[in-house]
């Protein structure tokens, strides 16, 4: 048997609230499939399950704070004997909805309407791109509910002991900032920081890139924020000692390269999920990759691997014209790159002196873990990478 | 399609990136990016919108030109005049 817990999902994460079950007892999970929906301080975060077979027994009923690493469910798995019929008994959960969340893309005002009508999203068909989901869908859905049913008696006003559902959202973002401050706050008290800065030339990046978005219809256009991250999962390759977590007192190397993105939320507060898998993804993956990650953090909709397995954190304020940026590293992450807005600035090359789009990149490094010749070797890789677009 | 359509389609497209706004107190000659606090891809989503209800493909070329709803409008009804 194995136990299904509850994650940590964040650096200084104690508790979570389990806020629904989405297999029920008897059913067989796959390894990655997402079973369970927590709510954390910084997001409701889909739970995947690591071990293949059937869901034995569930311990923990929806609603109920638990703290990290309590056992929420017991999984049979594949190839071990059924238990015994006199196994203890345990209080059975509402029965939660029997079927897999299936996989939607949907706008966070499209999201909002739909919770608010009372209308299921995966029942809509999306009219936008790649089938995403828009308001004008969820205006139809509602607006063909209305029609087609005969006109219901008014019902009675919701009950108080409404299902479980997440804190309003004032109560969300004080948490939120309530959660980055105590990470934070570790990371300063206990992650020895140095800091590296590099000016990376653009220009062969932007004029590949204004081309590229040149021959593309809107829908399939790339932000240049995408080259970065990519360039950023190629160089961790060069220098892995960066593509690690701090755990107690060692650092433990991660095979797999999951960059983190700091995402702003919409009213204060962010995120920095997993992209996963990064260095592996085209530009045209990374590029959904990154809009979904982006749709789902602003609808507070995570998967829990997205929110553990980042080794190091991209974020980037070029959005609000800042040139530079000295980033905090997330624990246990080990280092965190920061990019500045794009501006033209004097550039010497060939004993001329040229006007050239250049960013600032910085690199806050744990010096615990590495030191300022292997970070240089990390930064100076990430220029170069940045220097021949086409092969990102 | 008329001015006034024009507009209301561009509303609608913003409210996809910005559940939060407000219509009313929206201001037509104020910077989108500074009272919405949009980014790049809230921008490309908003573009992405527009595309889709006013059927123009707006150039990356051309962003620049569309800092506030007057100039989104405006632009939009050049385009669809054409």
């Amino acid at each position: 048997m194995a136990e299904f817990v509850m994650p940590a999902l964040g650096a200084d994460m104690s508790v979570g609230t389990l806020m629904k079950w989405l297999k029920q007892p008897g059913d067989t999970v796959a390894r990655g499939d997402i079973i369970a929906v927590v709510h954390t301080d910084k997001a409701d975060v889909e739970v995947e399950v690591f071990t293949s077979g059937v869901l034995e027994r569930v311990l923990i009923e929806p609603g109920a704070q638990v703290p990290v690493g309590a056992v929420l469910a017991v999984i049979r798995e594949d190839g071990a004997p059924v238990a015994p019929a006199a196994a203890p008994p345990v209080a059975p959960a509402p029965a939660p909805p029997a079927e897999a969340v299936p996989h939607i893309v949907i706008s966070p005002s499209a999201r909002h309407l739909a919770e608010g009508l009372g209308i299921d999203p995966t029942l809509i068909q999306g009219s936008g791109p790649s089938g995403r989901i828009q308001r004008k869908d969820v205006e139809a859905a509602a607006a063909a509910r209305e029609t087609a049913a005969a006109p219901p008696p008014v019902p009675a006003p919701p009950p108080a002991a409404a299902p479980p559902t997440g804190p309003a959202v004032e109560d969300r973002s004080a948490a939120m900032r309530r959660a980055i401050a105590s990470a934070m706050s570790r990371s300063k008290r206990e992650i020895p920081h140095f800091y590296l800065g590099q000016t990376i030339h653009m220009s062969n990046a932007i004029a590949w890139l204004a081309q590229e978005n040149l021959r593309r219809p809107v829908t399939e256009r790339l932000l240049h924020g995408v080259l970065l991250v990519k360039a950023v999962a190629l160089a961790l390759r060069e220098v892995p000692e960066l593509n690690a977590v701090w755990h107690g007192d060692e650092l433990v190397r991660r095979e797999d390269i999951n960059v983190g993105v700091a995402i702003a939320l919409r009213g204060g507060g962010l995120v920095a999920p997993a992209i996963h898998e990064t260095d592996r993804l085209s530009l045209d993956e990374l590029m959904r990759a990154f809009r979904d990650l982006v749709s789902r953090a602003r609808s507070w909709s995570l998967r829990s691997s997205e929110m553990t397995d980042p080794t190091i954190t991209v974020t980037s304020l070029g959005e609000r014209s800042v040139e530079t940026v000295f980033g905090v590293i997330f624990p246990p992450q080990v280092a965190i790159v920061g990019f500045g807005t794009l501006v033209e600035r004097p550039w010497i090359s060939e004993g001329q002196v040229l006007i050239c789009p250049v960013v600032n990149a910085s690199l806050s490094a744990d010096h615990r873990v590495t030191d300022g010749h292997r970070a240089g070797a990390f930064l100076v890789a990430i220029d170069r990478l940045l220097q021949e677009p086409d092969k990102l | 399609m008329t001015r006034d359509e024009i507009t209301e389609a561009v509303l609608r497209a913003l409210s996809d990136v910005a559940p939060e706004a407000d219509p009313a107190t929206l201001r037509l000659d104020v910077d989108l990016r500074d009272q919405l606090d949009i980014d790049s891809m809230d921008l490309l989503n908003f573009v992405i919108g527009i595309h889709e209800q006013v059927h123009v493909d707006i150039p990356e070329a051309d962003y620049a030109r569309l800092q506030t709803l007057d100039e989104v409008v405006d632009y939009l009804v050049e385009k669809t005049a054409s």
